[in-house]
């Protein structure tokens, strides 16, 4: 029968929660390698068991809508594919100021993506104190829902990386 | 499907473009070609390519990237399933794709859904409308009325000034003026201004001073921290996920009660009352005298960029159950060669034809003829450039979108369309709206036939549909109260009660903020067999068709006056006045290039 989600609970960090850290997957998963950080979100939430002050978002091509999360206060961990130019399947990952910022001049609202997201989080008064991109050269991003074989390889890796890196900031993992 | 360029290795038919160093020249010679680029996503992308004569644009090519495809997704799949993964196919326009999909399922199955589901839904979209159209104004379309460099020297008692004279909003105080114009100037001491990079900034086009530029740097600013407030209406009434998740079949899946904390009671409706208030408000305060005040520095805008003239709206915001478009608020209908004082011609989803004549597929019947949604074809067959090139025009096919047609004629829809069509249909509150707007430019209705009437288009149809939420909302709480808690209406959920072996057919039109939106569905044996989603921005940005009309972008960009062919601003104004939907769907990030767009000039 049908699950009636229920409305009105806007996903959030507890009130009292400090130390805050944010993992947003971003992508569109109908674009197969597109969709890596959203699975890899995904994956994340079905394995393991996070503190409460861990916030796991599926942002998916959501632009500025993420702004509200994206506090000065917080640590962030960012999910994505990544053009490099490097073989298929390659982890990236990026720190601070090598994550490309923008607001450019563009054709078209729907080009507001991460670049934009951070752009728009820093002339309003602060980008968050930590930022961490972990990506993945994506193989293809024709239209299907389900990731490459090359992207399904890497994803186990970029899983470890990301339990890592979540580690290294003092989150404990179950 | 590595023969699509739309989503493969890009690197074998972009332009050689190099950052252009042409300087503006006083003699321009006679022929030029702009062409711009943008290049931040790997997939396909927009591009607009235009012919300059002695200053004028004589001609246009709109070249936009594949957005098909969804079909071979959605084959085989349960119908109930359509809107989530429709609605992933952009991140802004979510909503829209989930309704237009709900709605064609819902007219194949005969269902009527609840009223309190008709209220929620419009109370979504409503909210989407706002939202929108708001961040279009200041973060999208702003920067291209606005210098933000020319901020840096305004005074800000000046401003205040003139912040007082157009509104009673009450951020209005020189020392609030101050501390932006400082927060502006540590953005750019700290070399952040790269930010607003391939900004135009001193072009000679720019006509706002210094004050109504550092005042809309402030409301740049202050639309950021309204929209996120804003967006918990959303938030609110989507589920837990920030894409929606209450959509369904038959009605949506938000339990309503009077008194639960896990449904939507009474009081939670006062609160998102108090969102929507606060929205309206801000627009009325902010939004709408601000569009008003760029635009009467810039008069020449709004005798320009028209384009053909022809409007269609499917319409949106029902105000009863069922699906006569007699009830739709926005109201539906077609209007011919401007004419403001007809009433609109109804729409008759039947006379809609996609072409491919000039778009690089070939239709199992021929490309001369154009083809229903319902017996849509998506055929790719590239026969673009294989190497480098720099223009397309002359080329027979030149775009990855089709070409709609209504009747046979191209149509322009979105904002401008849905004020004209709500004007001749006698819509009260539209015309008050328009009239007091043209009043306050100083213009004629003819003045809506441009670019700027366009953006002037989007703030009317703002205000009045954010004046709609409370009546929506009310709406619901009564019939709360009233013990109506009826949200959805199961009696063809069950696959079992559809008609068995036999094919069905519904199309879901909606209207989004960009344009008309439609969804055709067709479903055998219980699965989707062929899906056709037809978006605003393949009404207006297609290319020409069988009878080489020219699509509403293109057309709207003939005529229009260039002053500086290596900063083609102009075009940009007008693009965006139509608030295009591209490159939606791909969110990679690019370490390698982070350029925007390119602009590429060639002398000939």
């Amino acid at each position: 029968m049908l699950t009636i989600p229920e409305p009105y609970t806007v996903p959030d960090w507890p009130l009292d929660a400090t130390n805050k850290v944010l993992v947003l997957g971003l992508g569109n998963m109908l674009l197969q390698d597109e969709g890596i950080g959203v699975r890899a979100v995904e994956h994340l939430l079905a394995t393991y068991r996070f503190p409460d002050r861990v916030l796991l978002l599926d942002g998916g091509t959501l632009g500025l809508d993420l702004l509200p999360y994206l506090e000065p206060d917080i640590d962030l961990l960012i999910l994505d594919a990544v053009h490099a130019d490097l073989t298929p399947g390659t982890l990236i990952r990026l720190e601070g100021e090598r994550i490309p910022m923008a607001l450019a001049q563009k054709m078209s609202m729907h080009q507001v993506g991460l670049q934009d997201l951070l752009a728009a989080c820093a002339f309003r008064g602060g980008l968050p104190k930590r930022i961490v991109l972990w990506g993945m050269q994506p193989d293809r991003l024709d239209w299907g829902t389900e990731l490459t074989p090359v992207a399904q390889a890497a994803l186990p890796d970029l899983i470890r990386e990301v339990v890592s890196e979540l580690e290294g900031w003092g989150v404990k993992l179950q | 499907m590595t023969e699509n360029p739309g989503n493969g290795d890009h690197k074998t038919y972009l332009p050689n473009i190099s950052k252009s160093s042409t300087a503006p020249s006083n003699s321009p010679p006679p022929t030029e070609t702009i062409v711009i680029d943008p290049l931040t996503r790997i997939e396909g992308h927009l591009r607009i390519e235009v012919k300059v004569e002695n200053g004028v644009v004589t001609d246009a090519w709109s070249t936009g990237p594949m957005f098909r495809g969804i079909e071979l997704i959605l084959k085989g799949r349960d119908p109930r399933d359509a809107w989530v993964i429709t609605q992933r196919i952009c991140g802004v326009c979510t909503t829209v794709h989930a309704i237009a999909s709900v709605r064609a399922v819902e007219a194949a199955l005969s269902v009527t859904i609840p009223d309190n589901a008709r209220l929620l839904r419009n109370v979504i979209e409503g909210a989407q409308f706002v939202h929108d159209h708001v961040i279009h104004f200041y973060h999208l379309h702003a920067l291209d009325w606005v210098d933000i460099v020319s901020a840096l020297t305004a005074d800000p008692t000046k401003t205040s000034v003139l912040q007082k004279s157009i509104s009673d909003w009450s951020n209005n105080s020189p020392e609030y003026f101050q501390q932006v114009r400082d927060r502006l100037q540590n953005f750019v001491n700290g070399g952040q201004l790269g930010l607003f990079g391939n900004g135009y900034w001193g072009h000679p086009a720019y006509k706002l001073p210094p004050e109504g530029n550092l005042l809309a740097v402030a409301h740049y600013l202050e639309a950021l921290e309204w929209q996120s407030k804003y967006i918990k209406l959303h938030a609110r009434l989507g589920g837990k996920n920030p894409h929606p998740q209450t959509y369904l079949v038959g009605g949506m899946a938000i339990p309503l009660d009077k008194t639960s904390s896990a449904a939507i009671t009474p009081e939670k409706v006062e609160d998102l009352k108090t969102l929507a208030r606060d929205g309206l408000d801000f627009v009325n305060r902010v939004y709408l005298p601000d569009l008003l005040l760029i635009a009467s520095f810039y008069p020449e805008w709004t005798t320009t960029g028209g384009g053909h003239g022809n409007f269609m709206s499917f319409g949106d915001f029902p105000t009863a159950s069922g699906s006569d478009p007699a009830n739709l608020w926005m109201p539906r209908g077609v209007v011919l060669n401007k004419a403001l004082g007809q009433p609109p011609q109804p729409v008759d989803q039947q006379l809609i034809q996609e072409y491919v004549t000039h778009s690089w597929y070939d239709y199992s019947s021929g490309d001369q003829q154009g083809r229903h949604p319902f017996v849509g074809e998506t055929r790719p067959n590239y026969t673009g450039p294989q190497e480098e090139y720099s223009t397309l025009a002359g080329q027979e096919k030149y775009s990855w979108l089709k070409s709609p047609r209504y009747n046979g004629i191209p149509m322009e829809v979105g904002p401008l369309a849905r004020v004209v069509v709500a004007y001749a249909s006698g819509h009260t509150r539209i015309r008050e709206l328009v009239d007091w707007v043209l009043r306050s430019l100083n213009v004629g209705p003819e003045a809506l036939f441009s670019t700027l009437g366009r953006v002037a288009a989007r703030g009317i149809e703002t205000v009045a549909i954010a004046e709609q939420m409370d009546g929506w909302l009310d709406q619901l709480k009564t019939n709360i109260n009233n013990g109506d808690l009826k949200i959805h209406n199961s009696s063809k959920w069950n696959p079992a009660t559809w008609p068995a072996n036999t094919d069905i057919q519904g199309y879901g039109m909606t209207e989004a903020p960009r344009g008309g939106l439609g969804h055709w569905i067709h479903i055998r044996n219980g699965k989707i067999e062929n899906y056709q989603a037809v978006v605003p921005t393949t009404w207006n940005g297609s290319p020409r068709d069988a009878q080489n009309q020219r699509g509403p972008w293109e057309e709207a960009l003939v005529g229009l006056p260039i002053a500086d062919p290596a900063k083609p601003l102009e075009v940009l104004r007008t693009i965006h006045s139509f608030d295009p939907c591209m490159a939606c769907a791909v969110h990679i990030v690019d370490v390698n290039n982070n350029e925007v767009m390119k602009v590429y000039v060639d002398h000939s």
